[in-house]
């Protein structure tokens, strides 16, 4: 698999507006309307953070709200870095 | 696209035992057309009189809303035939349920390309089965070349960027893969290609028209080298018994994650099994869809484990578990063993063994009437062919990976 970006935890994240979210046992699916791009997001935990990102001013934030244990930080980046890479997610100053 | 599902991680097996409700389905909105194209996977041509009513396709709408389906395939017959078709569009759109739908090309006039355009939450796919008219209107008949390419200038023209062209590979068309590619460029499309399967009148014409196995081969090899830029709705994950697995779940998903709904109601579990044998249910029943999808004893059946049957023991099972369910029923051969095209050569075998017996025919046809005779002959003479497919499209497996890297 390839080794995606990761993204900048100090920074405010959102969902794509065009982005809906459908909890299953095994974390979500997520599917994008405008690029019609499916994603999954394979933990519980890992929706709890997405959908935590709005409310918080960074990422790093909205972990430690979703209870993401400081060692795992790293694979939550990775994860949020391919959400981004995707367009699933982005930046809050950016539209 | 970050392919993240690789053989035996949970997320597979999640998709295997089934899920809540479809990730996404394919609707046959009427048996309708315009065309007689002689793969048909839904033998289409007359409309059935007892269709849904718009008012009963809005309450199926609503439905598919509350339980999160994203969007759904929209196919027929031609479905722009129907006279509530834009309605429907429309409705699906303001109700967050995503539309992709297949057409001919016959009714995207320079207007429909222009709203196309404009909407985020549909898309189109196109289908085409040749990349020169000779090969295309063999199968699809004729001037249905010329109609494909001039719906294409339109949505191009319109600045519809991303449109899928969709090509149901053939024998006779398997060696232009590089044109079609072309064909799709040209008008900033994107190429979709996908399996014929012998179902609907494909199963009339499947002998002559399914590629050789050198020619899967040739397939295989051209989808390693271009599989990123092109969409198979996973539909080609038998060949990944090649080698390396396609993108893709590389899974059947019928009734586990996509299924079929035709135009009078009916649930199947998939777009290529129209028979009794995979019919479900109806959603005109108590309980709607929902109940079919969640309660039907064909999808629980679907959803437990499979033994492999014939292939169980084969070194290649985990790669191309035992490849197409409709392929394998509709050429007569036992649904737990090889695929009729596996790339070991069992499923040839077989068929050859199967001697005379009558492989199953379709439980719908509306094709206009006009003896199965005359199609053939007519497939004979005209030495050329396709199908218009639409099983799920875009390859789900795009996406997160939490620690499993």
């Amino acid at each position: 698999m390839t080794v995606a970006a990761v993204i900048d935890l100090d920074q405010g994240w959102r969902l794509d507006r065009q982005v809906a979210l459908r909890p299953e046992p095994f974390g979500a699916l997520a599917y994008h309307f405008g690029t019609r791009r499916l994603s999954f997001l394979k933990s519980r935990v890992l929706l709890d953070v997405v959908e935590r990102l709005e409310q918080h001013s960074s990422a790093r934030e909205a972990c430690r709200a979703a209870g993401v244990a400081a060692d795992q930080l790293p694979r939550y980046e990775q994860a949020l870095g391919i959400l981004a890479e995707a367009g699933m997610i982005r930046p809050k100053d950016q539209r | 696209m970050t392919a993240i599902a690789t053989a035996g991680n949970r997320l597979v097996d999640h998709f295997e035992s089934g899920l809540d409700a479809p990730i996404c389905l394919t609707w046959e909105l009427t048996y309708a057309c315009n065309l007689a194209c002689v793969h048909c996977l839904s033998s289409s041509g007359r409309r059935d009189p007892r269709e849904l009513t718009t008012a009963e396709c809005k309450a199926l709408i609503d439905e598919l809303q509350r339980l999160q389906v994203f969007y759904v395939n929209i196919g027929g017959g031609e479905p722009t035939v129907r006279a509530d078709f834009w309605e429907l569009v429309e409705y699906a759109t303001a109700h967050q349920v995503g539309v992709k739908f297949s057409t001919n090309g016959s009714r995207i006039t320079p207007v429909v390309a222009e709203r196309l355009a404009a909407s985020d939450y549909v898309d189109v796919q196109v289908s085409i089965d040749g990349a020169t008219a000779e090969i295309n209107d063999a199968v699809r008949g004729p001037g249905s070349y010329a109609t494909a390419l001039r719906a294409m200038e339109r949505l191009a023209a319109a600045g519809f960027a991303g449109f899928k062209l969709s090509v149901v590979i053939t024998r006779q068309n398997a060696r232009q893969l590089d044109e079609f590619k072309a064909l799709a460029d040209r008008y900033r499309a994107q190429l979709r290609l996908t399996r014929l399967r012998p179902s609907g009148r494909g199963a009339d014409v499947w002998d002559q028209l399914h590629p050789t196995a050198a020619q899967q081969r040739e397939v295989y090899d051209w989808l390693v080298a271009r599989g990123e830029e092109v969409l198979t709705g996973d539909s080609f994950f038998h060949l990944s018994a090649f080698g390396q697995a396609l993108p893709g779940l590389n899974l059947c998903g019928a009734g586990r994650v996509v299924c079929l709904i035709d135009p009078v109601g009916d649930v199947y579990a998939c777009p290529f099994a129209i028979h009794d044998e995979f019919l479900a249910g109806n959603v005109r029943e108590p309980g709607g869809f929902t109940r079919v999808w969640r309660a039907s004893d064909l999808f629980l059946e679907l959803r437990r484990p499979q033994s492999g049957g014939a292939c169980a023991s084969c070194g290649l099972f985990d790669k191309c578990r035992g490849g197409c369910m409709a392929a394998k029923f509709f050429t007569g051969l036992p649904v737990d063993g090889p695929d009729p095209e596996c790339v070991l050569g069992h499923g040839e075998r077989l068929l050859a063994a199967r001697g005379d017996a009558p492989a199953p025919k379709p439980s719908v046809d509306m094709s206009r009437r006009r003896p199965r005779r005359a199609r053939a002959d007519a497939l004979a003479v005209a030495q050329a062919a396709p199908l218009p497919a639409r099983p799920c499209d875009e390859s789900p497996v795009a996406g997160v990976s939490i620690g499993r890297g």
